[in-house]
């Protein structure tokens, strides 16, 4: 179906069931719930970042359950064994780590969008470059200094910090659980982001000297200084009050000090939330994900330090859901975790995982469409230390996601804020701009056999789409890095077979992607 | 950038890179300074140099002159640090270690670890707070953030003692040796999974960051590829440790070792370093490893740049780059990376003394503790008490930990974002977290005080700070002097005004002050108890003001 004719029939009230990996979903028209939030606008949405610092394995998170035998060649000293695996509703194919009952919990109420393989192109293993290309949305060889976060909110809050607080927004623009301020919320001239760790308690500063500094760095540095000890004073009542009016009703929250840290921040936030701030932007994080060796225990591969990541982040995200619901204001909050890249898809001796590249991550929330978005990772009969997962996903489709259809802003302002067009992704349940993107989503392409393979020289690929458009196929190395693009254009509906070039490439894997506006289709290609 | 700009871009840009661009700049390079050496030249080289220096140490520079002074900061030969002690033992009773002798050779007691892990740390704030005439400590606090090990991550706090060894043993010393002795340190064999890189199994955690973190850096310069990275791993593999020894050691075993060629991109000029066999293998080839790492030019850069961003400014402009960076890496190769000779040519610069450069860096956490209390000399309690003496560290180790700066504990492997990360760098340090708890540390010492035990608490006095003035009962240089010892800016007439206000309320004249100060400090006068009391008073008041300034927290 095009999507004019989509659009139609939606508007008539036609209900249409439409397939979603496997799921049925029932038509825009049909949803209750998104009537009633179709009446709100953005303002009062608030958007939670749940950082999971090191490196998450995503393999062992959301787990292709279809990928196992080939997964057991490669990583069998991490493997969770397969019938531990929590199943899914309505997904047979994909499962969660079983230490994570309370995302299962979320996931089968329909709370959360699992948005598969994650990442950007050419991508980048050290974490720290790889954290700032999330934290700023940059190509992977572009170096800004200002955040995806921090570029939003100047979109909105503009003239920040000198004309904040005001009646419109008297409150901080973003707040960070912790000590420190993400680079996320850094704005084109300061950091719009606070730190808070304890929302009841601030120490009056005294210094409220606004006089004129001198035209040198120093002056530059007392100048960022005061502004920050004025800001500080300002916020810090509002802070305080909407601590005090707040309150957590969940009990879900973990009690003694043993794996509660994310949860202890995430319920501060629920409780400046129901306590009445108007901060958009949270931040939370978890670290530890870095699990280079003993990421499992070898006598049982669900325990060990990455589980119990795992356990505290699941364990935090329901009892942090489940506040929100309680509070009554669980329809305004989304959350989304990420981390700055996977693991590799083969383990090392050390019974750990190497720095990777793209990986799953989760959105939660009322507003969240339920499902699971892209396909599991097709995981190579036979790897080297080197094979990595490739991406479905640009993570700035995430964020463009989040920014239109969360925050409501329009396409070009998107554009401006990550620097290009990226094709926004079925996460969020909440408007009509939906329609077009499920209407996309609907159009299925498949990435047939590749014959001959394994192959030297040139080989043989057919593929499908059932609906039209830009079609896309292109060539990756096992790290992920696009080697080339074969062709990028228009296709009408049908059947098609293209021969590749393979002369000049190495033996090895290599990664075959289909990709059309919103799904992609990987196969291994051999190479000898 | 403006967001106007920023907006601007044609839909098909993607953002121009916004480095770090310095719209003012000076053009001063790494000429010796010629100026006559005055007392700012020598508080603004003290206070980069150490961790604040008191009024002592003012004093024991005072007949020198710039490259005197220099060489004074250098000479390390006096320095003897003793390791950190069982101070636990009332508590946590330690069979092997008595009460106030040093834990650092004794057995791995798990039972006991957590007690020399808190010893360690509180041991790590003693080392700046009973700081040397010299630039020594502010250096090692450079290289624990540079060669970044997590005491967290590491079982055996021993083995952790021994890395910090290797930071003191070289930390002015051989930059190359240094970093041939951390790749084999057992502590970071450990942390970064050199014991686990095995020809086998090779793991390409440290063979990554020996060249992201610790030599080459991540500049534009700096184009060694993965393939480098997987070759430098198996370059590495064999080395593992034992921890059946005490302390826990590092060993080669061979076996372990992949002892086929390892081959290197063209970064490296395709370089291949012949596979070996047998028990020298691994240090054979780690030394073959660092020397053509060290062929590299952007090494002395990397490390001159981190040293300007921690000595100088954190901005690095073009001028800095080509006239202070460029020169002061060639002096760092041309010494066979001796770090000495490079800290004497940046101390001695022009570029260093540049009016522009001076009090633009914010002090971080230790900074920030250790210098008040080195300023207000807080009197620490008695020496023969080593469980007090170890609380009385461990209050300003955790102090500083909440601050961001859990020494020991660096945050992960490249160390304290404030020294790497863009674009705030030592900005991060001042948080609507941090700021306020600054204040309350200053403010509650000077006011309340922290009571120990029975017989120490710990607080304030006053009169310490202000009797090393030279005439305190004269309210315009009393503000004068305290200023200028405690401030690196010049405050305002308004700011100033302020602070009289506080020595002379309602604007009375300054006799008043004269008189009321002359008579707390002479017992004789029939006034003396209450004018002790009101002057006592209104100096906490004056310097809680003075440090409460955000000119205070830079350096």
């Amino acid at each position: 179906m095009k999507r004019r004719t989509f659009i139609k029939a939606a508007a008539a009230g036609v209900s249409l069931p439409i397939s979603l990996n496997g799921m049925q979903l029932r038509s825009v028209q049909n949803n209750a719930f998104l009537s009633a939030l179709g009446k709100r606008s953005a303002k009062g949405r608030v958007l939670v970042i749940i950082q999971l610092n090191g490196g998450n394995d995503g393999l062992n998170m959301v787990v292709p359950i279809d990928q196992y035998s080939n997964l057991s060649k490669a990583r069998s000293n991490v493997l969770l064994s397969e019938s531990a695996v929590l199943k899914l509703k309505n997904s047979n194919k994909t499962g969660l780590h079983p230490k994570m009952g309370g995302a299962q919990r979320l996931f089968d109420k329909d709370k959360m969008s699992i948005v598969q393989s994650v990442g950007y192109p050419q991508p980048d293993f050290s974490h720290f470059r790889s954290m700032d290309i999330w934290m700023t949305a940059s190509n992977s060889d572009q170096v800004l200094t200002t955040g995806w976060m921090g570029r939003y909110l100047d979109t909105q809050y503009q003239n920040f910090p000198q004309e904040y607080p005001n009646a419109n927004m008297k409150d901080p623009l973003a707040l960070q659980i912790g000590p420190l301020v993400s680079l996320a919320f850094m704005g084109p001239k300061v950091n719009m982001g606070m730190a808070v760790t304890n929302p009841s308690s601030f120490y009056d500063l005294l210094d409220n000297a606004v006089g004129s500094v001198p035209a040198t760095p120093a002056g530059d540095e007392l100048a960022y200084i005061r502004l920050l000890a004025q800001q500080t004073n300002e916020y810090a009542d509002v802070i305080k009050a909407a601590a005090s009016k707040g309150t957590n009703k969940s009990t879900k929250y973990p009690t003694g000090t043993r794996g509660g840290n994310l949860a202890e921040q995430l319920k501060i936030v629920a409780r400046l939330i129901h306590g009445g701030l108007q901060t958009p932007v949270y931040m939370v994080s978890l670290g530890g994900f870095d699990t280079h060796s003993a990421q499992v225990e070898t006598s049982d591969t669900k325990e060990g330090w990455h589980g119990d990541l795992l356990s505290q982040l699941s364990i935090a995200m329901e009892a942090f859901q489940d506040d929100l619901e309680l509070l009554g204001i669980s329809d305004r909050v989304v959350s989304m975790t990420f981390s700055e890249f996977g693991r590799r898809i083969q383990s090392n001796g050390s019974t750990g995982t190497d720095h990777g590249a793209a990986a799953p991550l989760m959105v939660f929330g009322d507003a969240v469409q339920p499902g699971i978005i892209g396909n599991n990772p097709s995981i190579p009969s036979t790897t080297t230390v080197n094979d990595n997962v490739p991406m479905q996903f640009d993570f700035r489709q995430v964020y463009g996601s989040i920014l239109q259809d969360w925050f409501e802003l329009s396409a070009n302002v998107v554009k401006g804020i990550l620097g290009q067009d990226f094709n926004t992704l079925p996460i969020f349940k909440n408007n009509l701009s939906h329609i077009e993107t499920f209407a996309d989503y609907m159009t299925q392409i498949s990435l047939g056999s590749i014959y001959p393979n394994p192959a030297r020289d040139k080989t043989e690929v057919e593929y499908r789409t059932d609906g039209g458009g830009i079609l896309q196929l292109s060539l990756y190395d096992p790290l992920g890095r696009l080697l080339q693009v074969f062709f990028s254009k228009s296709h009408s509906q049908g059947e098609y077979r293209y021969e590749l070039d393979l002369r000049g490439l190495k033996p090895g894997n290599y990664i075959l992607q289909l990709r059309s506006s919103l799904k992609s289709e990987t196969q291994v290609l051999q190479v000898i | 950038m403006n967001r106007r700009e920023f907006f601007s871009f044609k839909s098909s840009q993607t953002p121009p890179s916004e480095g770090l661009k310095v719209t003012r700049r000076t053009n001063t390079g790494l000429d010796a300074y010629t100026a006559t050496w005055n007392v700012d030249d020598r508080l603004h080289l003290l206070r980069r140099a150490m961790f604040g220096p008191s009024q002592a140490d003012l004093e024991a520079f005072k007949g020198l002159n710039l490259e005197q002074s220099v060489d004074k900061l250098l000479d390390t030969s006096k320095i003897s640090i003793d390791p950190p002690i069982n101070n636990y033992d009332k508590v946590y009773p330690d069979a092997d270690v008595a009460y106030g002798q040093t834990w650092v050779n004794a057995p791995v007691n798990f039972n006991i670890e957590f007690a020399r892990v808190n010893s360690m740390k509180a041991w790590l704030w003693s080392l700046a707070a009973n700081q040397t005439a010299t630039v020594y400590e502010k250096m090692l606090l450079f290289w624990h953030n540079h060669f970044a090990v997590e005491l967290a991550a590491v079982p055996f706090t021993s083995a952790y003692y021994y890395y910090y060894k290797v930071v003191m043993d070289y930390s002015m010393g051989n930059f190359k040796t240094f970093t041939q002795q951390i790749t084999v340190d057992p502590a970071m064999l450990y942390y970064l999974n050199g014991r686990l890189n095995t020809k086998n199994a090779p793991d390409e955690n440290y063979a990554r960051e020996l060249q992201e973190l610790f030599t080459l850096g991540k500049g534009p310069e700096s184009q060694y590829s993965e393939e480098d990275v997987k070759a430098a791993a198996r370059v590495l593999t064999g080395f593992n440790i034992n921890v059946l020894t005490t302390p826990v050691s590092s060993i080669f075993q061979a076996a372990r070792h992949d002892s086929t060629d390892k081959t290197f991109s063209d970064f490296y000029g395709n370089k291949t370093i012949k596979g070996k066999t047998g028990i020298t293998a691994g240090t054979d080839e780690l030394k073959e490893l660092l020397d053509m790492i060290f062929q590299k030019e952007e090494v002395s850069k990397f490390i001159c740049r981190r040293l300007y961003r921690y000595f100088v400014y954190y901005k690095i402009d073009d001028n800095a780059e080509n006239q202070v960076i460029a020169p002061l890496a060639k002096i760092f190769r041309d010494n066979n990376y001796e770090i000495k000779p490079v800290l004497k040519a940046l101390f001695m610069s022009e570029h260093f003394f540049d009016t522009w450069n001076r009090s633009c860096i914010i002090k971080d956490p230790l900074t920030h503790s250790v210098s008040f209390v080195r300023q207000f000399q807080i009197a620490p309690p008695t020496q023969n008490n080593p469980e007090l003496l170890y609380k009385y560290y461990g209050f300003y180790a955790g102090f500083t930990a909440l601050n961001q700066m859990d020494l020991g504990d660096p945050p992960s492997v490249a160390g304290w974002e404030a020294w790497y990360q863009l674009p705030l760098y030592n900005r991060s340090w001042i948080t609507s977290d941090s700021l306020p708890k600054r204040n309350e540390l200053q403010d509650y010492l000077l006011w309340i005080g922290h009571k120990f035990d029975a017989s120490y608490t710990m607080k304030v006095d006053v009169w310490k700070i202000t009797q090393g003035f030279s005439e305190p009962n004269n309210a315009d240089k009393l503000i004068d002097e305290a200023c200028h010892f405690l401030l690196p800016m010049v405050l305002g007439s308004q700011q100033i005004a302020d602070l009289k206000e506080i020595l002379l309320p309602g604007g009375i004249p300054d006799y008043n002050w004269t008189e009321e100060y002359d008579a707390a400090v002479n017992p004789t006068y029939p006034n003396h108890k209450t004018a002790l009391d009101s002057v006592t008073q209104k100096l906490q008041y004056l310097y809680k003001r003075i440090m409460n300034l955000s000119e205070y927290q830079l350096s």
